[in-house]
């Protein structure tokens, strides 16, 4: 007997039952369910909500890989004793250091779907696969992983599950889950320690290493030590899978192929970045800021290099561009994106204590999606009515 | 002879629970937001709202009769004032650090919602031993809510319960804090109140789902 017959036997025992959710899911995760729908015409389309989930995830996981070879390189490269990037070495700290956020995230986020699930006797939904993978890829290497179990189960149930599970929520929940981290525990999500394995239990010894991110050095003034090729292929700190340009591209080329991911989205976050850059440059090049200033060192940083360092790619491609939270509207989703990329550029360099204002500039757009979307349909309406009354005159 | 009449009990059981001011009625958020990430600044917040709200519903309820409708809420507001400041200068002078700390918040009773709410619903239009059962019953429901939101945010914020290292020392590494615990600084932060003010709500509704409205 086959796993699927099996499965589909313990669905059947189970029909009806407090726990026919759970195994109705995990049938349903696995194989295409045997029901077949039984009234009415129906439009067969391949793209379920599954289907879409799976796409994003295989867009994610060139960036998995490429963070846990991160992790490893920059533990060793921060010590003094670099070794190869597609080593074993540095695969190995990523196999102790980043699987289990990813089981942790997943983990715990799962076992709260299936606990809403069963409680309130709906079907499980499969909300929570990419956010479960996302959230292991914008958190720091070394963030200890009961703080991110307690993370996730606050973000799963205030960011989602009140407000309805799966396609309700306002703000999206992989962010929701960074943002509590970040305003919970800011000694683990920011700094110069938590960016490289072993940073922080080193601090204060003999053998002490930095973790700094780029944004980091630029918000004290200080030099750079990484080359564009660096910043672009990724060979830099940060949280995990945000690093590497070069795979976040190919990420959306793949997303915006498969049309999950909105071109919209990704470009105008993109333009508003640049937009919000060359205010800072003019600001510089007009000297109306010195470099004794606080902000001289993010100010200057050239327009179009705020793409290659900090999160707003990652952002851009697989966070704004959550259907769910985003505007809805074409003219909408192009003014959700502007901002998300305006709004970074100026968190990231007024914020000098935490140098980075991605997911905050989303979570904040996320808020007002609704409202763009509203005044998009309202103006096209009008434009509508306008154009009537021109006929009928 | 019972102490007080059921209809009497019920002045004070109701806000407790079934028709809480700050969970049901929602008044009085800012207070519960503002104070409460600390247990002993919740209490003593309780208490003093306790005392105004009790004597003014009384006071107001004795000169119910003789206040001119068109300038009720001016003579309302005269009674409270009077009475925060007499809590103010009590504080001020038993519990100098704690007023400090308390701040502006003990001035702003006045605005508590919940005060203006209980005259207008309630002092204008009952006697005066009724009045003080429902001021004692509704600043009880608030209390109680102000106090249970402080537990959780001081306890989960800062370690500390009214001050005591409950889970260890942060600093020295004991008890929980040797395991690797931390403690969580969002709790600190008024969206957590709110969040925390929120949950209850959560279950309060589920328990009674009668209060659901549609």
């Amino acid at each position: 007997m086959g796993l699927k017959s099996s499965l589909h036997q313990l669905k059947e025992k189970y029909k009806g039952t407090k726990m026919a959710p759970a195994f109705n899911a995990l049938h349903t995760f696995l194989y295409m369910p045997n029901e077949t729908t039984k009234h009415g015409t129906h439009i067969k389309a391949a793209d379920d909500l599954k289907r879409t989930m799976n796409i994003v995830i295989m867009a994610l996981v060139p960036c998995l890989i490429f963070g846990m070879f991160n992790a490893g390189f920059q533990h060793y490269a921060a010590l003094g004793t670099p070794v190869d990037f597609l080593s074993w070495d540095a695969f190995w700290i990523g196999i102790i250091k980043v699987l289990p956020l990813v089981a942790v995230s997943y983990g715990v986020g799962l076992a709260i779907e299936f606990l809403f699930a069963i409680i309130k006797g709906h079907e499980v939904e499969e909300g929570y696969l990419v956010t479960g993978m996302l959230v292991p890829l914008i958190v720091p290497v070394d963030l200890p992983l009961w703080m991110l179990a307690v993370a996730v189960s606050f973000g799963v149930v205030i960011g989602k599950e009140v407000f309805g599970g799966t396609g309700m929520n306002i703000l999206n929940p992989a962010l929701t889950i960074r943002a509590f981290l970040f305003f919970a525990y800011p000694t683990w999500m920011s700094g110069d320690k938590v960016w490289v394995h072993g940073a922080v239990e080193r601090a204060g010894t003999a053998d002490a290493i930095s973790g700094e991110t780029i944004l980091g050095s630029y918000a004290q003034n200080a030099d750079i030590s990484y080359s564009l090729s660096d910043m672009f292929f990724g060979f830099i700190p940060g949280s995990v899978g945000e690093t590497s340009k070069l795979l976040i591209i190919f990420g959306a080329l793949f997303l915006i192929f498969t049309k999950i991911g909105s071109w919209r989205i990704i470009l105008s976050t993109i333009v508003g970045a640049l937009v919000m850059g060359l205010i800072f440059n003019g600001v510089v090049d007009a000297g109306w800021i010195t470099g004794t200033s606080k902000f001289y060192g993010l100010m200057s940083v050239p327009f179009w290099q705020h793409l290659l360092i900090g999160s707003i790619l990652f952002g851009a491609v697989y966070m704004a561009t959550d259907p769910v939270t985003a505007a809805q509207t074409n003219k909408g989703k192009i003014i959700y994106g502007f901002f998300i990329g305006f709004i970074s550029i100026l968190i990231r360099v007024f914020n000098p204590a935490y140098p980075e204002g991605v997911f905050l500039a989303i979570l904040l757009m996320n808020v007002f999606a609704p409202t763009i979307d509203h005044y998009v349909v309202q103006g096209n309406v009008k434009k509508r009515m306008k154009r009537m009354q021109t006929k009928t005159v | 002879m019972a102490l007080l009449s059921k209809k009497d009990t019920k002045l004070i059981t109701d806000p407790l629970a079934d028709n809480n001011p700050i969970t049901i009625q929602v008044l009085g958020i800012c207070s519960a937001l503002a104070i409460t990430a600390e247990l002993k600044a919740s209490i003593v917040m309780a208490v003093s709202v306790l005392f105004v709200l009790a004597m003014g519903n009384v006071v107001i309820s004795l000169i119910r009769n003789i206040i001119p409708s068109k300038i009720r809420i001016i003579v309302q507001l005269t009674v409270v004032a009077a009475l925060v400041i007499l809590v103010d200068l009590v504080l001020k002078a038993y519990a100098y650090e704690l007023s400090k700390q308390l701040s502006v918040f003990v001035g702003l009773i006045i605005t508590n919602c919940i005060i203006m709410g209980r005259f207008e619903a309630f002092a204008l239009g009952n006697g005066p031993w009724r009045s003080f059962l429902d001021g004692i019953g509704n600043s009880l429901g608030y209390g109680l809510i102000l106090i249970a939101v402080g537990f959780f945010r001081e306890l989960l914020g800062s370690g500390t319960l009214l001050g005591f290292r409950v889970l260890g020392d942060p600093i020295e590494k004991t008890v929980l804090y040797a395991w690797g615990y931390e403690n969580n600084g969002f709790m600190l932060l008024s969206p957590m109140a709110l969040i925390v003010v929120g949950l209850i709500i959560w279950i309060q509704r589920s328990r009674n789902t009668s209060l659901i409205e549609e």
